[in-house]
């Protein structure tokens, strides 16, 4: 492989996660807008402000959005033909050290045996990176997620018995949103997965994470659900951090996979309002596409 | 709710003055300390020993930055508040021990926070978490820094800042606690009104 293609590769790949730190997905961004112009509360409203400043500020002068710019966590959806897919694992982890210097990240990944701290967000396993195998494609997928520490305390997986069902699966939802209160940051996505056991659950609710604000599930029942479980969430009244409102949840996914007979495994994950993602294409002939921040692909990478 | 525009050092009359809701904008001297900070500190008071800063009247803050060196000085990249639970242990100390007034942070606080709040006169307010970008425009500079050992996020920051906020009063000092409120009225509207509608239970 031609070492040029790597360091662009490379380059781009930094230039992702860069975009992730940095500048909000317009999805996320106009969820917010829309919160702003729906609350009435005076205090909520001036934290939404803020929240929204902020997002102009950190684009402007290219600073992260948040300070905790989190565990760096990679979702690569590979076609089965894609060219260069044994080049991937090490250019995303030289990425995570690059651009951990470059923009710069917190250093967040600390041994949990050792309590060291390589300063370069990499470690055991991290980066971590999640594999999609896509079957008859020859471009690969590579969604960055910056997942935050404040909305991973309120993580939650539990095996319900099958009894409790689909309410059961709800009233599990609105509990965790209910306790997790004003520590995650509010307003959150909240994404819900549901399967067989807590893995499976808990693998879909991860994912759910990266699904934009507003998509909703293909199938229409499970959408019909998200839109439930969204409307109950927005009427417990947290708002934004708390301070009271009608928007907690700027969405919910849901995703499931069947259950086993004795079981109903149901897995809640949460992301911040500062949901920072960002998605691009690597083409078979090394071309890039940024899917999620478009206005990247007019810049020579 | 009112909006107030405070300096340090914050005496204890105008901390008393403000209740839940207040938005207040800072402009002073605030010092950081996360949880490794706050139980060094807390060993120190209790042998009796001096912090490196006098604290009285200032505001501390549940935050670790970003920062870049700029030859001999220090400079915030970015800053926001960390998840203040963390701390709950030993703010009670801290609050009685250093005559801090105003503790920001994110996420809430415990009972024995608002006891020492109630009885020494401070307030624990909340800055809207993640406006981290937004909030190094309101840092004016670093005045000083201590206990480097502890790693940067967990360092003592020194920080100027001007009108720092939005910051929510979310414990007065007359034994308030907004989000313990918040909370008991997310609980009635669960069980009162989404749940029924849901056919839950
Ligand atoms: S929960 Fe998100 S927005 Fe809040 S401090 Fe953590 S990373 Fe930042």
């Amino acid at each position: 492989m031609s070492s040029s293609l790597e360091d662009r590769l490379l380059e781009a790949t930094v230039k992702l996660i860069e975009a992730a730190a940095v500048w909000l997905p317009s999805d996320v961004e106009e969820a917010l807008r829309r919160a702003y112009e729906v609350e009435d509360n005076p205090v909520t409203r001036s934290f939404l402000k803020a929240m929204i400043d902020n997002v102009e500020i950190a684009r402007a002068k290219r600073l992260p959005i948040c300070q905790d710019t989190g565990v760096v966590m990679f979702y690569v959806r590979v076609g089965d033909r894609f060219p260069y897919i044994g080049l991937l694992p090490s250019i995303l982890r030289r990425a995570t050290v690059e651009a951990t210097r470059r923009i710069p990240l917190r250093p967040n990944t600390i041994d949990v045996f050792t309590g060291r701290n390589p300063g370069d967000n990499t470690g055991r396993y991290m980066p971590w990176i999640e594999w999609e195998l896509v079957e008859g494609v020859d471009y690969a997928e590579v969604t960055v997620l910056l997942k935050g520490g404040g909305s991973e305390v309120v993580a939650r997986a539990r095996n319900l018995t099958p009894a409790e069902g689909l309410k059961g699966v709800m009233k599990y939802v609105i509990e965790a949103v209910y306790e997790a209160g004003p520590q995650p940051c509010p307003p959150v996505i909240v994404s819900v997965g549901i399967g067989a056991n807590v893995a499976i659950a808990m693998k879909l609710a991860a994912k759910g994470l990266i699904r934009p604000v507003g998509a909703r599930h293909e199938d229409p029942e499970v959408a019909k659900f998200e839109e439930t479980l969204l409307q109950a969430i927005n009427s417990i009244g947290y708002g934004a951090h708390g301070m009271g409102g009608r928007v907690t949840a700027l969405d919910v996914h849901v995703d499931y996979a069947p259950r086993h007979p004795a079981t109903l495994s149901v897995a809640v994950a949460m992301n911040c309002w500062a949901a920072r993602r960002a998605t691009m294409r690597i083409y078979a002939d090394g071309g890039i596409e940024y899917t999620t921040h478009p206005h990247l692909n007019k810049e020579v990478v | 709710m009112a909006e107030y525009k405070l300096r340090t050092p914050l005496s204890e009359d105008v901390i008393r003055e403000l209740n839940v809701g207040d938005v207040v904008y800072l402009t002073g001297v605030v010092v950081t300390m996360r949880d490794t900070g706050h139980k060094r500190a807390v060993e120190l008071l209790s042998k009796g020993e001096r912090l490196p800063v006098d604290m009285r009247g200032l505001a501390l803050y549940h935050a670790g930055p970003v920062v870049r060196r700029v030859g001999d000085r220090w400079e915030v990249v970015v800053i926001g508040p960390t998840t203040s639970t963390r701390m709950e242990v030993y703010e009670y100390d801290i609050i009685e021990k250093t005559g801090v007034r105003m503790v920001i942070g994110k996420g809430g606080m415990g009972p024995r926070t608002a006891e020492a709040c109630k009885r020494f006169g401070a307030v624990y307010t909340v800055y809207p978490g993640g406006a981290a970008a937004l909030q190094a425009e309101q840092v004016r500079r670093v005045l000083d820094v201590h206990w480097l050992d502890l790693g940067v996020p967990d360092a003592m920051w020194v920080l100027e800042v001007e009108n720092l906020g939005p910051l929510t009063v979310v414990i007065d000092s007359k034994g308030r606690n907004l989000y313990e409120e918040m909370y008991r009225m997310a609980r009635r509207r669960i069980d009162e009104e989404i749940y029924p509608a849901l056919g839950i239970r």
